[in-house]
């Protein structure tokens, strides 16, 4: 079986108010990303989170390089900052679909979910840019979800140009 | 996307791809002139794979940390063509083309593994680890019915096609050619000098892969990194946090032949004090601030007085020392319009666990989704676009005015001029 494929699933019982928990988390940062507040992205992250995206051939090999590689909040609201206010690159916008949810565990909450990432520049048809898997570690804070951990990991190798928007 | 789901303005639909480039008689004006066809025209594109990748250079295939043990290999290429590159039993490296000998099946679909021997899927036919030709199933035919190779066929006669390879300081490089000067002498002792900054005397710890299509002519990427002058504008991010700005200590850096350059620059200590020119920049902006500041942090680990070098090693090699993100860029060039980039990220052994994390941190700087690698594959992006829908013909290049090689200034096109120098003396143009 593939890396990170191998860990079972809670049983469907017991996880499924935590799967309606954790989807409805993906409903918030999804809407939040793809109605372009990047600003209101760090804010589902824990202070100590680690955010990357990475190719799968990254990930299957155990090798640690991020295309985005973040350990803290404070770099992930850099990361926000620096595409809002420095980054040059084509007006474009990004819808994130995500299924296939799975609860691991739920102390600490663990889950694994597939995503697609669409692409369409104003110029160009929308293309998928990445089909990818979340694999995420949450903690609760003040009553809701924070990331503490999200790790992005895309099979589509061979990136189209550039990533600009966060996954 | 990619280009070729390119809707407005696809590649093969504009006349400068065509028969107005066919004459490819170089402006009057010289090299402060490039004109348009040598971006867009599939002639000077086959051209340059024949004279230039194929013919009297080295290119990059490999790290030899990529392929550390008898069996490793790694699927590569040497301009667009498609190449095995695999460590044998006695620990020595080759490089073959991904072709089967038989029917001319590209038989090696892994990025990387390790094997003891090659085979061909289609029709089984087996090579060595040094592509030699080893097995063909029923080569003798059947004993009732016949068939069968012929008895004058010879092995020996039909291995893998092999190129000539040679490592230097680690890294693997791979020519067609016949006849040429080793690669120490190939890269000059001015480019060998920050080459062997990065390379010499320490082993590699490979940290990772990135992989984009660039929809752009591959020279593109060698002019961008013999352009100093776009670093300072079109980064805001260097700009912004001080890491470069227009009156930093820096070289641009090229060799004799106008081929290889080094972009260089240090890292000012105070930024207040150097910058000059700021109205000019709109990049700069006095207000801005990194929440995470480690990220910016440059440890003094090279014998250097550069902070970054960013390396152009002709025609297909990028070497990135960018404070401490370390690695090497691949450019396998994709038709007149793209290129392949095949990023390979690396730290060294030893490297303490911090060290490796800073390296991965500052990684956020470059690559297909860094702070200034995106900007520079959107900025390379829209000039392919330009070059190949607009009806001029020409770009200019007269920053510094005619001169061509070495400068300190970074608000020079120098080295860029040198590079069409020796590109015209190449390609015949």
């Amino acid at each position: 079986m593939y890396a990170g494929y191998d860990m079972p699933a809670m049983d469907a019982k017991a996880s499924r108010e935590l799967r309606l928990e954790i989807e409805e988390f993906h409903l918030d940062y999804c809407h939040t990303l793809d109605s372009g507040d990047l600003a209101g992205w760090p804010e589902y992250f824990a202070e100590d989170a680690v955010y990357r995206v990475t190719a799968r051939e990254n990930a299957d090999a155990g090798l640690l390089v991020g295309l985005v590689y973040a350990d803290s909040k404070a770099m992930i609201r850099d990361r926000a900052f620096a595409i809002q206010h420095t980054q040059m690159f084509a007006p474009r916008y990004l819808q994130h679909f995500v299924t296939n949810v799975r609860v691991l565990t739920a102390e600490p909450l663990r889950a694994q979910s597939n995503y697609l990432l669409l692409q369409t520049l104003v110029d160009g048809p929308t293309t998928i840019h990445q089909s990818g898997r979340y694999y995420d570690t949450f903690v609760r804070s003040g009553g809701r979800l924070l990331l503490k951990e999200r790790q992005c990991v895309y099979d589509t190798l061979l990136i189209a140009n550039d990533l600009v928007f966060p996954v | 996307m990619f280009s070729a789901n390119t809707v407005i303005g696809q590649p093969g639909s504009f006349a400068k791809e065509g028969a107005e480039a066919a004459e490819f008689k170089w402006p009057a004006e010289g090299n402060t002139t490039v004109p348009d066809w040598v971006y867009t025209s599939p002639e000077v594109y086959q051209r340059e794979i024949e004279r230039i990748f194929h013919g009297r250079s080295w290119n990059y295939v490999a790290l030899e940390a990529e392929v550390a043990n008898p069996g490793d290999y790694k699927r590569s290429f040497v301009g667009p063509t498609p190449v095995v590159v695999s460590r044998n039993t006695d620990g020595t490296i080759h490089v073959f083309e991904n072709r089967c000998a038989h029917r001319g099946v590209e038989f090696c679909r892994q990025h990387r593994g390790n094997a003891k021997e090659f085979v061909c899927p289609y029709h089984n036919w087996s090579y060595d680890l040094v592509g030699n030709l080893q097995g063909i199933p029923f080569k003798r035919g059947l004993k009732n019915v016949g068939g069968g190779m012929p008895k004058d066929f010879k092995n020996a006669e039909h291995g893998l096609k092999k190129l000539k390879v040679e490592v230097y300081q680690g890294v693997v490089f791979a020519t067609y050619a016949d006849n040429i000067e080793p690669v120490a002498e190939y890269m000059t002792p001015e480019i060998r000098k920050d080459f062997d900054v990065v390379f010499a005397g320490r082993k590699l710890k490979i940290l990772g892969y990135y992989r984009n299509e660039l929809p752009g002519n591959w020279k593109l990427y060698h002019e961008n990194l013999k352009d100093p002058y776009h670093a300072t504008l079109l980064h805001s991010f260097l700009v912004s946090f001080g890491l470069l700005v227009a009156g930093s200590k820096s070289a641009m850096i090229a060799d004799p032949s106008g081929r290889h350059g080094t972009m260089a620059s240090a890292k000012p200590d105070n930024v207040e004090g150097v910058v000059e020119g700021k109205a000019e920049m709109r990049a700069y902006r006095e207000d801005m601030k990194l929440a995470d500041n480690r990220f910016l942090d440059y440890v003094r680990e090279f014998d250097s007085p550069w902070s970054v070098t960013m390396q152009t090693i002709w025609p297909n090699l990028i070497v990135q020392r960018e404070l401490n993100t370390l690695g090497v860029r691949h450019i396998v060039p994709n038709g007149p319009h793209s290129m392949i980039m095949l990023w390979t990220m690396f730290g060294y052994e030893g490297d303490t666990p911090e060290m490796t994390q800073h390296r991965l941190r500052q990684g956020n700087l470059m690559g297909p989704s860094g702070f200034l690698g995106l900007e520079d594959n959107e900025a390379i992006k829209f000039m392919q676009e330009g070059v190949r829908r607009s009806t001029s013909s020409a770009g200019i290049l007269k920053l510094g005015g005619a001169t061509e090689g070495t400068t300190a200034s970074l608000i020079d096109e120098a080295a860029i001029r040198a590079m069409y120098r020796h590109y015209r003396e190449e390609m015949g143009l």
